[in-house]
């Protein structure tokens, strides 16, 4: 089914909103000819009813956490709470500016000092910076703060991030970026870093390790103090990427276990909006040895109490984002830190693991989980067996779910794992919303060996079947 | 179950090589083209370009991943199989056929698998 755009609606004469007459000095005065509009924007020309009806059916197509049950491993699809939305819009946080004055804003810096102070209080680190967008610019951030502390020691070998291969496509490519040069770590027979392996990697070339801990398969990596003295025994530093925070969130520390850095997801962990409700925030904190080397400006305390921006920036690594970062986003993590409080923060972790390990408990006996009879936050089941019995891949099952109202778990990764679906339910799901998904699973597996056709066929309840995703990807048609 | 052929030698990483006329002939196996699922791009490497074992020649894609295709022998490459390029399902039609590079003087890797190792081999891996 093709939807038609709001230009495809679009008819001469309808347009129903205005732009108020120009009744200030034109200050395009100072632009060169070459860069002024000559023309009016092509705008859609659509009554207001017309805009109404558009949007609301585009948002029935979409799928959210508001909608069903949503277990997308490694992303912590948790619910937002509303109320997290209203601190954000409060006049006083929306209706400012990025470059009014400090004084004029102490409530906002204040805000992002104390954020940074909670924060710290969660990873057991030093000091940290708001400003990266996301996930992987936080990986870029804090991989970039690693090489200059290298680099102002005068260690220019270390050219090598050890990655493991159960890590997130971002690691080794963060890496990369920050010119490294990346090496893999194997697992072992648990599934954890291989620390023989892990040996004959480390050396005076490698500048650190980058961890996920718990890792995508949703084990936690036990012999982090072992890694972390092998590391640091090594010259080298830990790095910890905070996809996967959620899981120990009040029962265990980043620093604690040893790492140097750490990133985390506000967007996750910390409830705010992810996915096409976008935006996210990735801030990074780092222990006391590094803290020079942070993004500036820094919001520093003043002896009165007062916030100001530190731009001293002698060994600072620059800039990451325009103006401060993701503003809002630090509001709505904000809000959720402060209402759960720490015994709070403590039971989401423990929530989050339990359900899990309901979901892999109920489902262990039909689904293969190569990885242990526990988990953590998720688990990875591999549905290698199932297609070879009755040639229903992962993606159909997939595909099952959606007609059967669920977002699909995250598929085929870990590579590790083959034809693996990895669940995360987080802590938000009741007992009944895990049940039923669990039956649904049941279910699918049940017509995996009675009609396995209708499974490639899947879905048939959507806006959109199956897709043909050979064909886009031979044929990627990004503009029309 | 995957198909291996006993005519060829196996590596770890997945790759078959034949020796024809003093030439290493080297595609991924059948097992590996099951795994990666429907592939979309075959990366080719550059005729004259030269390789060790365990070298990363290129890249192969598939719906679900991009994966490396790990050299199994040493030397210089002499041909590379052009059909690929507009029909890399053709790798998914018939592995053993359809191979990636051709190398001249070649050396292959000492720890290559003949077809009832790479069989165990397979049954041992996760």
């Amino acid at each position: 089914m093709s939807v038609p755009t709001i230009f495809d609606i679009s008819k001469e004469g309808r347009g129903s909103f205005r732009l108020p007459r120009l009744d200030v000095p034109n200050t395009c005065n100072g632009l060169p000819e070459n860069l002024r509009r000559q023309n009016t924007p092509t705008l859609p020309q659509v009554s207001e009813l017309d805009v109404v009806r558009h949007y609301t059916k585009l948002s029935t197509m979409a799928f959210g956490v508001d909608n069903g049950f949503y277990p997308l491993g490694s992303c912590t699809m948790k619910y937002n709470p509303k109320v997290n939305e209203q601190v954000a819009s409060l006049s006083g946080f929306t209706d400012i500016h990025p470059l009014q004055d400090a004084s004029t804003v102490q409530g906002c810096l204040g805000v992002m000092h104390d954020l940074l102070k909670q924060l710290c209080a969660v990873t057991g680190m030093d000091w940290g910076t708001l400003q990266p967008c996301a996930g992987a610019h936080g990986e870029y951030t804090g991989l970039k703060i690693i090489r200059s502390y290298f680099l102002e020691k005068g260690d220019v070998t270390r050219t090598k991030i050890l990655v493991p291969e159960s890590a997130h496509g971002t690691n080794p490519a963060s890496a990369a970026v920050n010119g490294f040069e990346v090496v893999q770590v194997m697992a072992d027979k648990r599934g954890l870093v291989d620390l023989d392996d892990l040996k004959s990697k480390l050396g005076p070339d490698v500048a650190g390790i980058m961890l996920t801990n718990p890792s995508t398969l949703g084990l936690f990596e036990q012999d982090i103090l072992e890694i972390a003295s092998l590391v640091h025994g090594a010259g080298g530093l830990l790095y910890y990427d905070g996809a996967n925070l959620n899981a120990i969130l009040g029962k265990a520390r980043p620093g604690d276990m040893g790492f140097d850095v750490v990133h985390l997801n506000l967007h996750k962990t910390f409830s705010t909006p992810h996915g096409g409700g976008g935006p996210g925030s990735g801030p990074v904190m780092v222990k006391k040895a590094l803290c020079a080397f942070l993004p500036k400006p820094d919001v520093v305390e003043n002896a009165n109490g007062d916030y100001s921006f530190d731009w001293g920036c002698k060994s600072s690594i620059g800039k990451v984002s325009t103006f401060w970062g993701n503003f809002l986003v630090f509001l709505k993590a904000y809000a959720f830190i402060l209402a759960m409080g720490g015994e709070g923060l403590k039971e989401c972790g423990e929530n989050a693991v339990l359900n899990a390990n309901y979901i892999l408990a109920r489902l262990k006996g039909m689904y293969d989980v190569p990885y242990g009879d526990r988990c953590m936050h998720e688990f990875v089941m591999s549905l290698s067996r199932l297609k070879e019995e009755t040639g229903v891949t992962a993606i159909d099952v997939a595909k099952g779910l959606l007609d059967r109202g669920y977002h699909p778990p995250t598929m085929y990764f870990p590579m590790i794992v083959h034809e693996a679906l990895m669940i995360e339910p987080t802590e938000s799901e009741s007992k009944e919303t895990l049940d039923d998904f669990c039956d649904a699973m049941i279910e699918l597996h049940d017509i995996a060996y009675k009609d396995a056709q209708s499974l490639r066929n899947a879905p048939e309840h959507t806006v959109i079947g199956r897709v043909d995703e050979v064909m886009a990807a031979k044929n990627p048609v990004v503009h029309q | 179950m995957s198909k291996i052929l006993a005519d060829r030698m196996y590596s770890k990483d997945h790759e078959w090589v034949m020796m024809k006329d003093g030439v290493a002939v080297i595609g991924i196996t059948d097992h590996a083209q099951d795994a990666l699922g429907e592939i979309v791009y075959v990366e080719l490497p550059e005729v004259g370009a030269t390789f060790e074992v365990g070298e990363e020649v290129s890249n192969i894609e598939s719906v679900k991943a991009a994966s490396p295709i790990v050299s199994p022998a040493s030397g210089e490459i002499c041909e590379v199989n052009e059909e690929l390029d507009g029909s890399p399902e053709k790798i998914n039609e018939d592995p053993y056929e359809a191979y990636i590079y051709k190398m001249k003087d070649a050396v292959l890797a000492d720890d290559l698998l003949d077809a009832a190792q790479y069989e165990k081999f397979l049954a041992e891996e996760v």
